[in-house]
């Protein structure tokens, strides 16, 4: 299991924020790099997701493993781009990128899951009257969260598994059980919220 | 008391269960048997995640199809694999959840969770991610996250699997120790000693059900 969108604890100002109001603030901030286009006002906005860390106290060790992680996907991505679109294009496809993953990375390293639900639940609380169940969204929301992290770890063990067998790397050899464990997490998972009398059945 | 009255189950052509028919009330029920005798097919029974195909179940006279969210009320289960029962980031949060829905305020929720936690020996870990746990402090973890919920059955399906010896017999002791009614699955036959019955599967069928020395005489001799 790799600690990838795992909740760091911590005493920060950004901790202590409300989980509902950062969650606005990240919506805000991805919504302005989506409008944004000068590579300027893109850069102030990666600068302010990026500087969130030091603020949020994140200790180095889990800052560099974001770093790694998403930074393999944004170097893909600003490749592809700078051979389709020009280099222009390309740094403001990758500076959205990278306020948007910092952000969201950043989300859920403050902030606790259970603080996650409650705000989805108390913000989504009107929707009652018109038949949903905001308790049901939230504890969706709050396991979409937990996804990430636990289906990186899975793809970690894959591909370690994968490793020592000497198999190099192979698309099928990595979908194939990747998708099977997968499969299989969200089946028990399925039946362990069941037995913890979530759901219906 | 569960009962199970002419229950059978298929998946499909394949006949997994036949003609079980028994009535538990004895306290350390345990079931053992081959792979794929259909051991776990008749735990998940209990709480109405499988259906009979054949006959019913009764679990204090509701039918776990049919009274699924009240019979869950009553019967807890732990799963072999914690990884996959472990549903929230932490110790304390992960207990709490299993308290959602029953009408209690957050910090009474976490303050159970606590409370149960440190009790069974994980205060230490409270906050600390969960799934850096070892693999006996999981397993105790799921087990936490059923017990708040104060069912009055505890059905455990090869709950000691991943532990090594000194952990399963500490599982199994503490399981002894419990108020609840606790049914087990397991192939661990050394930890059997203090039950009160044991039920032996083959073929999706009842071949044994006796105290545990003579069933499980029954049961090493069938496995020559
Ligand atoms: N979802 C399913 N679909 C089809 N067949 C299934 C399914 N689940 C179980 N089976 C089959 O039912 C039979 C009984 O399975 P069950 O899991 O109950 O055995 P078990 O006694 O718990 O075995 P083990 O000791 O290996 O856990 C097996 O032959 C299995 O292949
Ligand atoms: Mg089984």
């Amino acid at each position: 299991m790799t600690p990838l969108g795992l909740y760091e604890p911590g005493a920060s100002p950004l901790h202590r924020a409300g989980a509902g109001w950062k969650l606005l603030g990240i919506l805000a901030l991805a919504i302005a790099a989506f409008v944004l286009r000068d590579p300027l006002w893109l850069g102030v906005l990666a600068a302010v997701a990026v500087l969130g860390y030091p603020i949020a106290r994140i200790p180095s060790r889990r800052c560099l493993q974001s770093a790694r992680t998403f930074g393999v996907l944004v170097v893909v991505v600003f490749a592809l781009q700078w051979l389709l679109l020009g280099l222009d294009g390309a740094i403001v496809v990758g500076l959205r990128l990278v306020t948007a993953l910092a952000a969201a990375n950043l989300y859920t390293l403050t902030t606790r899951i259970v603080d996650v639900i409650g705000s989805v639940e108390r913000g989504l609380g009107p929707l009652r009257r018109i038949g949903l169940r905001p308790e049901r969204l939230g504890l969706l929301v709050g396991l979409t969260v937990q996804a990430v992290g636990t289906l990186a770890g899975i793809a970690g063990e894959v591909r370690e598994a994968a490793k020592a067998r000497d198999a190099g790397w192979s698309a099928t050899a990595f979908a194939v059980p990747f998708l099977v464990r997968t499969l299989r997490h969200a089946d028990e998972l399925g039946e362990a919220l069941a037995a913890r009398g979530e759901g219906e059945r | 008391m569960i009962e199970f009255r002419g229950v059978g189950h298929r998946y499909g052509e394949r006949v997994v269960l036949s003609e079980v028919d028994l009535c538990l009330e004895q306290r350390r029920v345990a079931f053992v048997g081959a792979n794929g005798s259909g051991k776990s097919t008749l735990a998940r029974m209990v709480n109405g995640l499988v259906h009979p195909t054949e006959g019913s179940v009764s679990v204090d006279g509701l039918d776990p199809v049919r009274n699924g969210r009240a019979v869950r009320k009553r019967v807890g289960f732990v799963f072999t694999n914690p990884d996959s029962q472990i549903v929230m980031p932490t110790p304390e949060e992960d207990v709490a959840f299993s308290l959602r829905g029953k009408g209690i305020s957050k910090d009474e929720r976490e303050r159970k969770a606590r409370e149960l936690l440190s009790a069974y020996g994980l205060g230490g870990h409270l906050e600390h991610p969960a799934h850096q746990l070892s693999g006996g402090q999981k397993q105790l973890l799921a087990l936490c996250a059923m017990l708040v919920r104060e069912p009055d059955v505890l059905v455990c399906d090869e709950p000691t699997t991943l532990l090594d010896l000194r952990n399963k017999r500490r599982f199994v002791e503490l399981l002894g120790s419990l108020e609840q009614q606790v049914l087990l699955v397991t192939h661990d036959l050394d930890l059997l000693g203090g039950f009160d019955r044991v039920v032996v599967i083959d073929g999706g069928r009842v071949v044994a059900d006796d105290t545990p020395e003579p069933a499980l005489r029954y049961y090493r001799k069938l496995a020559e």
